[in-house]
């Protein structure tokens, strides 16, 4: 049992890392020195991170390429937006309700869809997360085309920074389940997966669901943070975003999605300064970490499970060691 | 009901001028993705270079239509090339998702470059034709729309050719056929892909013109759902198959049509993007596509 204890002991290990960086941070927001520019991106960090992981759990754990995580997102944001905004839920009730409905949905889109491989599967959840988009520009009781106003501002560093620690933890542990090995599993070689009687079906929706759900959380997080939900906030553009982070961080990689939507957001906050400048810079960093770095900057190895590893002397348990 | 018909007949026909730029651009969609395996994001923004090209030509050097529309396929070919050539051919053993993130980056890139270089504002594009209105029957027919039809169907016919009779089409359909055997055959693999992107950048690129001329309008972004829209063409009509991207543009632009003209013009793409749906689940090779069976 002596890896039970050592799992234990890195699940106490990260809290821990996460409370201090978490009493840090809010100390320095409390005392004014983090103001609100560099506190607005903070909270950004914290969402991408929940989008980007949970991306990841479908794109590098289970190896379904999907580019449609912005629906999940929308809808997170605007069934939380409903229910603070129309039934004057707290933002609890708003995050849950968000999750749920995005999971709904993915599980709904997920069942049919997932039978798809490949490119396929991407162009279908591009598909289907514009459809959405659609669907909400289309209906009057959310704001249509001008967006969903007057959302309350709920969200903020607490409630971001923990929500975030609460996907984190579930993912990692996700992972590390028999259900997480099944879907690795399912990305290493379907086939294989199917014949050693794993219910692959069972196991891709399953991410696919869990991953839109988190997508939802991000959402309703960030509809009560912004004041308003926009179908223009939600394009393929910002599943491409997402996409983007969990590819430069390194697909399969939990610490390289966080890392890589902690770049991410610093990047584009850094050259919104430069707004007509910012997209083109952009898209050449894009093109040359590609053309240098394709596996992405983490590859599938996981940085803070090696350091705890090596930190505790325990032996490496990574979730994607099989390359 | 007479007015129902009439309206019919009349979305049919904006329909069929609609997709045959959609075919034009799935065309280029489907052979890239025949040859190379690649959803090249960037390919809708060949379109709006294209458009941008003839904007110039005709603007700043008086080119009429036909050099203009030449220029265009020309300079969008060259660029297309150089795409594969830097962007996309480095990777060629890269993993998928690495070469579909680099064709998202150099689509960004065209399309913010783009931004830079000529101005996000939309331009009017000149009017290089004659107009005509036809009244048939009721239905209003643009001479702009028998243009478009004429040049779309004339290109396709020269692209039939090119790939069914000469040496370099055959080698597409051999590298296409299977990679590796082209190259044990002795064909130039590389050349070959070169002459795709050349191919199907031209084509989009005279769709991008078309466009031009039919709206009068054109800016940097144009080429977004256009691009992704052919793109479900292509797979509508059978990725890798020819005839399918012809047939499932002019599917898609009909069906677009009828939407806006019949429902609502603001679900126009969800419609598009519906067909992608069905045709995913019910019938993933494609209206004119053979299934093939996975072999373990």
């Amino acid at each position: 049992m002596t890896g039970m204890r050592q799992k234990t002991k890195n699940d106490l290990l990260m809290l821990a890392a996460g409370i201090v960086i978490y009493a840090v941070v809010q100390t320095l927001i409390s005392v004014g020195f983090i103001q609100d520019y560099w506190e607005r991106n903070i909270v950004y960090v914290c969402i991408n991170i929940i989008l980007a992981t949970s991306l990841n759990l479908i794109n590098g754990i289970t190896g379904q390429f999907s580019i449609g995580h912005a629906g999940f997102m929308a809808v997170g944001a605007y069934v939380g937006a409903i229910m603070t905004v129309k039934f004057g839920l707290p933002l609890a009730g708003g995050i849950v309700a968000g999750a749920l409905g995005a999971a709904v949905l993915g599980f709904i889109i997920g069942l049919p869809t997932l039978r798809l491989t490949g490119d396929y599967l991407a162009i279908a959840t591009l598909g289907l997360g514009e459809i959405i988009r659609i669907t909400i520009l289309n209906i009057p009781y959310v704001g249509g085309a001008s967006g969903f106003m007057g959302i309350p501002k709920l969200t903020n560093f607490t409630w971001a920074f923990f929500m975030m620690l609460f996907v984190l933890f579930f993912i990692k542990n996700f992972v590390n389940s028999t259900h997480g090995r099944a879907c690795v599993s399912i990305r290493e070689n379907e086939i294989a997966a199917e014949a050693m009687g794993i219910d692959t079906t069972k196991y891709k929706v399953m991410a696919f669901t869990l991953g839109a759900a988190f997508a939802g959380v991000a959402g309703a997080l960030f509809s009560h943070y912004t004041y308003i939900a926009h179908p223009a906030s939600f394009t393929f553009m910002r599943s491409f975003d997402i996409l983007t982070m969990v590819v430069l961080g390194g697909l399969g990689s939990m610490s390289g999605s966080i890392v890589g939507a902690i770049f991410f957001t610093w990047v584009s906050a850094f050259f919104a300064e430069w707004p007509e400048w910012r997209m083109v810079i952009y898209s050449l960093l894009l093109i040359i970490l590609m053309l240098f770095r394709p596996q992405g900057l983490f590859g599938n190895k996981e940085l803070s499970l090696k350091m705890f590893g090596r930190l505790t002397g325990g032996e490496r348990r990574g979730t994607a060691q099989g390359n | 009901m007479d007015s129902f018909l009439q309206q019919f007949y009349q979305q049919l026909v904006n329909g069929i001028s609609l997709g045959s730029i959609y075919a034009l651009i799935a065309l280029g969609y489907t052979m890239v993705y025949g040859i190379i395996r690649l959803i090249n994001f960037a390919h809708g923004d060949i379109y709006m270079l294209g458009a941008y090209v003839a904007f110039f030509a005709t603007t700043v050097f008086k080119l009429p239509f036909f050099p203009a529309l030449i220029a265009a396929m020309v300079v969008s070919a060259l660029v297309g090339v150089t795409i594969e050539r830097f962007a996309y051919r480095p990777l060629r053993n890269a993993p998928k998702i690495a070469v579909l993130i680099t064709a998202i980056g150099v689509s960004l890139f065209l399309e913010y470059g783009g931004m830079l270089a000529v101005s996000p504002q939309p331009r009017t594009f000149p009017a290089l034709l004659p107009t005509g209105i036809f009244h048939i029957g009721g239905v209003v027919i643009n001479s702009y729309q028998i243009i478009i039809l004429a040049v779309s169907l004339i290109l396709m016919a020269i692209l039939t050719y090119i790939v069914h009779r000469t040496k370099i089409g055959k080698a597409m359909r051999a590298v296409s056929f299977d990679n590796d055997a082209a190259r044990l055959m002795g064909i130039d693999v590389d050349r070959v892909i070169s002459f795709t992107f050349a191919i199907g950048s031209a084509l989009a690129a005279a769709a991008g013109v078309l466009v031009g001329i039919y709206y009068n309008s054109i800016d940097p972004l144009m080429g977004i759902m256009p691009g992704l829209k052919a793109f479900v063409a292509a797979v509508l009509g059978g990725i890798g198959i020819l005839p399918g991207a012809m047939l499932g543009g002019v599917i898609m632009g009909v069906v677009e049509a009828m939407v806006s003209g019949f429902i609502s013009s603001t679900f126009r793409d969800a419609a598009a993007f519906g067909i992608l749906i069905l045709i995913l689940l019910f019938r993933p090779s494609g209206l004119l596509g053979k299934n093939v069976r996975e072999k373990v």
